[in-house]
């Protein structure tokens, strides 16, 4: 890992939003993270943690309030160049959680497709165009003929493949996915889950993985970070964060989660977290390893470690 | 297998509450006859949590639409029984249903931001509902209003009895419409996905508090999932649906660690494993059926790798594999070729030490 080159760098993110003259609500707060080349990074917590803003911050689709976000090296914070804002738009992706809703339902699923390379130009015929909406299609697992039809003509595991589809056909080397899979039946998410899987290796993607369902985030992530109240409280590989838990939140959010397996959930502990006691600004990143760190005071840290 | 014992014990105790007999729907849209259930029956017992475990169109929220009486106007019940207390609650009318929905059934759903009326008080709502069913007075059904809020775990009830649904969180929006439900004392409860919009932590909670109510008061559960975990978690019985047709059920411990239909077999497998993560995850292969034209012969045949040739032409009965389970896939039958459960299923389940003897 250390050996990796870092895609995405992002510095003390903040996103505030006011919400009037005495309130703003903190929704990201103070995220510093680094994502490597080709790795896939998991972004878990429970919703209004941020998780999601964090995403939608580091795309633009908001402008962040402070700290930088540096892609390749070139900083997307504040007012970027145009060779940056294109840069942004198309080899940084993002693929939503409602397909229907991300979908235009009047438009075909060529056009849908093709939106992004119409807007950047990026075909010289009109056949080239079709050309490479079909291979598209292909590669994720839809075919040629689905190309003059409309959304609603789909079931829900097809159009996410069409969202997969718009993200790709720009050929990114980034791609976000906001509880992509959340919205699927289990038998669909495991092929989306292994459709994403195939499509990494194939075309080196990296990929940044937001979503609440703690199994599927850990299969598929190489490292993940726990988000709680706008704050990443605990950073690490997964094996570090599902096997080594040390925030008690991150522990609390570990016990919550119910296995396929009645034995165990016979015996599973759930174990609470309310959080009113800690006050995640006093906190510092204290490194437990390598790779693993966590939000904490001395104080704490030596309170927590002690109790596992 | 002290489990299972146990189980049985309390079993015999109890008697059949709900039993549905081959139970049949159609709809009626503009492209055809969609067969929505083709032929389920299940039954619940008192005292139990009976999950209905299926892909989306599969006709578990259907089945349960069913019990409630409140099925869309362009489906009918072409065949088939609904047998509450010696009523088949197929044949009643509209009128007859009321003393059933909500006082012998009742039923909370997936979102509780869209069963809530925006624009009441969340204590009005429970005291709408204590008052449509008793003959409380306003009074007095304000007050069991508050008792409910605090059955159902939420602290300082009179307070939140004044407040609104927007001021609420996700689980204590969730909590407020269990309250309604529990308004007037129900047999059944049936719960559509009750936990799918919340988070863990929030969906713990919620799993609990319906665990402890039903210690509680005696509450018959029918869940409705597409969560593996929360049914390992919930269930006693678990019945799995495909395609309109209940294709497994068995006892919870049998479904998990002895399944015997393919479809179930792909169900289970579909969980990520954390063990192996280089693998890739198994996945059915292609997508539900189309009930417009439903298929011939067993329906999970053309997703099928386990599939035999009389899979495409005969529709397979139930088999008994136990006296609490049963499932229709011809490859119990005894002509047909020994399979085994598939590789990494297999393997999981040894690791978990789960196998059983039988």
């Amino acid at each position: 890992m250390e050996t990796s080159e870092v895609l995405l760098e992002v510095k003390n993110l903040k996103q505030y939003f006011k919400m009037n003259r005495h309130f703003t609500v903190k929704a990201v707060d103070d995220v510093s993270f680094k994502v490597y080349k080709g790795e896939t990074f998991g972004i878990v917590g429970e919703s209004g943690s941020g998780k999601s803003t964090t995403g939608r911050s580091i795309i633009k689709l908001y402008e962040p309030t402070s700290g930088s976000v540096q892609f390749e090296g070139h900083e997307l914070v504040g007012k970027m160049s145009k060779s940056t804002s294109k840069l942004l738009r198309t080899k940084l992706q993002m693929i939503f959680q409602d397909p229907m809703a991300s979908l235009n339902p009047r438009k075909t699923v060529m056009n849908l497709i093709a939106q992004g390379l119409d807007i950047h130009k990026l075909y010289k015929t009109k056949e080239e165009r079709e050309e490479m909406v079909y291979e598209m299609l292909e590669t994720v697992g839809l075919s040629r003929e689905h190309a003059h039809r409309y959304p609603h003509e789909f079931s829900g595991g097809q159009r996410q493949r069409i969202g997969i589809a718009r993200a790709l056909i720009m050929s990114p080397s980034f791609v976000i996915c906001d509880e992509a899979i959340s919205a699927l039946d289990v038998s669909i998410q495991a092929q989306i889950v292994n459709l994403l899987k195939k499509l990494q290796k194939e075309r080196g993607l990296t990929y940044i993985f937001i979503a609440h369902d703690l199994s599927m985030v850990r299969y598929i992530s190489n490292r993940i970070a726990v988000m709680h109240r706008g704050k990443i409280v605990e950073i690490g590989l997964s094996d570090d964060i599902y096997s080594h838990p040390v925030h008690p939140y991150t522990r609390a959010l570990l016990s919550a989660v119910p296995h396929p397996n009645p034995a165990v959930e016979k015996t599973r502990k759930r174990q609470f977290y309310d959080g009113k006691d800690v006050d995640y600004n006093l906190g510092t990143y204290h490194q437990l390893s390598e790779n693993h760190s966590v939000l904490a005071t001395n104080e704490e840290l030596k309170k927590w470690q002690s109790e596992i | 297998m002290e489990n299972k014992s146990e189980y049985n014990n309390k079993n015999e105790q109890n008697k059949k509450l709900l039993e549905v007999n081959d139970l049949r729907v159609d709809f009626k849209t503009h492209n055809g006859v969609v067969k929505a259930i083709r032929g389920a029956s299940f039954e619940l017992y008192q005292g139990e949590t009976l999950a209905i475990v299926g892909e989306s169109g599969s006709g578990k929220s259907v089945t349960t639409k069913v019990l409630m009486g409140i099925l869309a106007k362009n489906g009918t019940i072409t065949s088939g029984e609904v047998l509450y207390k010696g009523t088949d609650l197929c044949q009643i009318t509209n009128k007859q249903f009321i003393q059933f929905r909500g006082k012998e059934i009742a039923m909370i759903f997936q979102d509780p931001m869209t069963s809530l009326n925006p624009t009441m008080t969340v204590g009005k709502q429970i005291r709408e509902a204590v008052m449509e069913h008793t003959k409380l007075n306003r009074k007095a059904a304000k007050q069991r209003a508050i008792e409910l809020i605090e059955l159902v775990g939420i602290v300082n009830p009179a307070e939140r009895y004044k407040q609104y649904p927007h001021q609420l969180s996700g689980g204590m929006r969730q909590r407020i419409v269990i309250a309604i439900a529990l308004a007037c004392e129900p047999k059944i409860l049936i719960a559509d996905e009750p936990t799918t919009a919340l988070d863990v932590t929030i969906q713990a909670q919620i799993l609990e508090l319906i665990k402890s109510l039903q210690k509680q008061i005696g509450l018959s559960i029918i869940f409705i999932t597409h969560d593996l975990g929360v049914v390992a978690n919930m269930a006693d019985r678990v019945a799995v649906m495909y395609a309109g047709k209940i294709v497994e059920y068995g006892t919870v411990e049998e479904i998990f660690n002895a399944p015997a239909h393919p479809y179930t077999w792909g169900l289970l497998s579909s969980v990520p494993d954390m063990a192996n993560k280089d693998i890739d995850l198994y996945s059915i292969p292609g997508s539900p059926p189309n009930m417009l034209y439903p298929p011939v012969g067993d329906a999970f045949a053309l997703r099928s790798e386990y599939a035999l040739n009389i899979d495409f032409e005969e529709e397979p009965p139930m088999f008994k594999i136990s006296e609490t389970h049963y499932a229709a896939t011809w490859l119990l039958d005894p002509r047909a070729p020994k399979v085994e459960l598939p590789l990494f299923l297999r393997q999981r389940l040894q690791k978990e030490g789960a196998v059983h003897g039988n």
